[in-house]
């Protein structure tokens, strides 16, 4: 992390001939501690992504190959059948993929909408109840009942329990989001809203046309967060959902912790189901419903992490 | 125009410009109405639950007919050791969290920020973050990939050595460590980028002049790095002291299956709850412990505001 004396003095050389270039590169690591370092940061990646490819390994591994040699980064013999076995039991997965992807669209269209309309309206310094909203939306953030009273209200009160709304609904608003966003907004000048005011147009008319548009990366950002929030929920399955017919795939997953039961009550025909269990490759099967499951985010993932890094850097922490 | 109006609301008099004020303010009221109805009935509302902590609930009578039994639920709760046994699990694990983050995070981001190959650093940043978007679920099988007794890779390696397997899920012993590593795996990138996001915003001027001054490359970090990046370190350690007494419940949950043999070191506030309202259906209980968490969380939240008020008023949440 050091470098030369000589190098110093150039620097001060080069800063006297004005050559900007030349003097960010006097101030880097030597290539030596650079190739510690990368190789170091490089070891930390590996043993970052080992993990997950070691799942998707083991969920091409044939059911020999892991008898013998247990779940390893070489089986034996790679095998689809971990695959086959849900594609054959179909039913349950498809059913659970569905619920998902509702919920993952349907939750993320509803929370963005309102999202995006109460941090706007709460980030207008000239709207006469700024202050009662904004405090609405921050006691949220330092008190919260928890789990038990939501639960309880909402299956007791609200009747969402075995509801797909209950995967949906509770999980609408997030302070911190509306944190983000009005931080946000505020960047926007007035000027350009009170001109469009004068200009004729209606509050929500200048909000879709004019503020929408100048803040895409705050939207994109959270709206990422949020979709990814939905699609990876398994509690709201666990907490909510009585029928194990109405898992999302997430809870689905879970399910199948401790043995592939799950598949056996919902399967259609008992008896296939029978056939099936006999033989079923359950130890790859597991990993290969891990795999479906963050399958999406990880093809996702090169595209989003750009907004991800982006957003985060935007709006900071604090409101 | 906007004169004009002024001019008006001036002749109606004070009446007359709040009923202008509150028909103007009549279209954003409206945008932000399905926001607030959101917030009431899901933030709001459940808070009267809260009362379930005073109850013995009973299904017939429902929450607010059931019997009312006052601080009994916490006597309970405050009489049995789990009290204390979860108490102590959420903030010996927070703390080590808080801590091995701040660290960790801070140094990825340095040296990150270092490296000549900005491609490469790049990549490294992007396969860092990448677990924080897997579900705990999802996490858990790729734990078991590891530890799984029959099959699981470290057995196996275990077995390879002449060793004696391990049964993972059954011995508490080694799930402190476990857990740590696996909340650090998932969550350290993220704070890296954080930290990695205010670095840029540290003006170059200032690494100039101390080259000037002839300072290392380490004297810099010290003295011009980590003080820059304070502020935000500040303020993501006030927000996780905030939530000291609160647990990522798919972690003390999901990785460890939950194993019996394991709650003396896995069981949270968080766990404890669920499965007081899920598997033993106490819920006047959980609804005891779910309130102390509430409680003493708020009071952290708010104290450790005051506090960072005092030390650096720019840094405070509210």
């Amino acid at each position: 992390m050091r470098y030369s004396r000589r190098r110093e003095k150039t620097t001060v050389l080069s800063r006297k001939r004005g050559e900007a270039v030349e003097e960010l590169k006097i101030n880097q690591i030597s290539k030596r501690t650079n190739l510690i370092l990368e190789l170091l940061m490089g070891l930390i990646a590996l043993c970052t992504a080992l993990p997950v490819v070691l799942v998707i390994i083991i969920s091409f591994s044939s059911e020999q190959s892991i008898f013998e040699k247990g779940y390893s980064f070489f089986p034996a013999e790679l095998s689809l059948k971990g695959y086959e076995f849900f594609l054959k039991l179909g039913d349950q997965l498809v059913k659970s993929y569905g619920i998902t992807i509702f919920v993952t669209i349907v939750g993320t269209t509803i929370s963005l909408t309102v999202t995006a309309l109460f941090a706007y309206v709460i980030s207008r310094q000239d709207y006469l109840f700024r202050k009662p909203l904004t405090f609405l939306m921050l006691f949220t953030m330092l008190f919260n009942g928890g789990m038990v009273p939501a639960y309880m209200i909402n299956t007791q009160l609200l009747h969402l329990g075995d509801s797909i709304w209950a995967l949906i609904l509770p999980m609408t608003i997030n302070a911190y989001y509306i944190i983000v966003l009005r931080t946000f907004y505020r960047s926007i000048p007035m000027e350009i809203i009170e001109a469009a005011r004068i200009d004729g147009s209606s509050e929500f008319n200048t909000f879709v046309k004019i503020v929408l548009p100048l803040s895409k990366p705050g939207i994109a950002t959270i709206g990422l967060f949020t979709m990814i929030t939905y699609w990876n929920d398994w509690f709201s399955g666990m907490l909510y959902m009585m029928d194990n017919r109405k898992y999302p795939v997430q809870t689905l997953l879970w399910s199948m912790q401790n043995s592939l039961e799950a598949m056996k009550a919902s399967s259609a025909n008992a008896l296939e189901y029978a056939e099936m269990a006999r033989n079923a490759p359950t130890e790859s099967g597991r990993m290969a419903l891990t795999v479906l499951v963050i399958l999406p985010i990880l093809l996702a993932y090169p595209f989003f992490q750009k907004y991800f890094v982006k957003g985060l850097t935007i709006g900071g922490v604090k409101g | 125009m906007k004169p004009l109006r002024e001019n008006q609301t001036l002749i109606k008099g004070k009446s007359g410009k709040m009923l202008t004020d509150l028909k103007k303010s009549i279209p954003l009221t409206l945008m932000a109405l399905p926001g607030i109805l959101l917030m009431i009935v899901f933030k709001y509302l459940p808070l009267s639950g809260i009362i379930l902590a005073f109850k013995r609930f009973n299904v017939r009578d429902g929450i607010f007919g059931s019997e009312f039994i006052g601080w009994n639920n916490f006597k309970f709760l405050f009489m049995s050791s789990d009290a204390w046994v979860i108490t102590r699990n959420t903030l010996l694990y927070n703390l080590a969290f808080i801590a091995l983050d701040v660290i960790l995070a801070v140094a990825f981001a340095i040296i990150l920020n270092e490296l000549l190959h900005k491609k490469r650093a790049k990549l490294f940043q992007s396969i860092y973050i990448a677990p924080y978007f897997l579900s705990w679920v999802a996490v858990s099988f790729v734990a078991y990939a590891f530890l799984s007794t029959d099959n699981g890779l470290i057995n196996r390696l275990l077995l390879t050595v002449g060793e004696e397997s391990v049964s993972w899920y059954a011995d508490s012993k080694w799930w402190p460590i476990i857990i740590i590593i696996f909340e650090v795996w998932k969550t350290v990138g993220y704070s890296t980028v954080m930290y990695m996001g205010a670095l840029t915003g540290i003006p170059n001027d200032y690494y100039e002049a101390a080259l000037v001054d002839g300072a290392t490359k380490w004297q810099q970090i010290r003295h011009i790095t980590i003080p820059c990046l304070r502020t935000m370190m500040l303020v993501l350690v006030t927000l996780a002291i905030g939530r000291i007494f609160f647990s990522d419940f798919g972690l003390f949950y999901q990785l460890p299956r939950n194993s019996g043999p394991l709650f003396s070191v896995t069981n949270v506030i968080d766990t404890y709850i669920y499965r007081a309202l899920k598997e033993t259906g106490d819920i006047g209980m959980s609804a005891a412990a779910n309130l102390y968490q509430s409680v003493v969380g708020f009071v952290m939240v708010v104290g450790v505001n005051l506090i960072i008020r005092k030390v650096d008023k720019e840094s405070a949440l509210f």
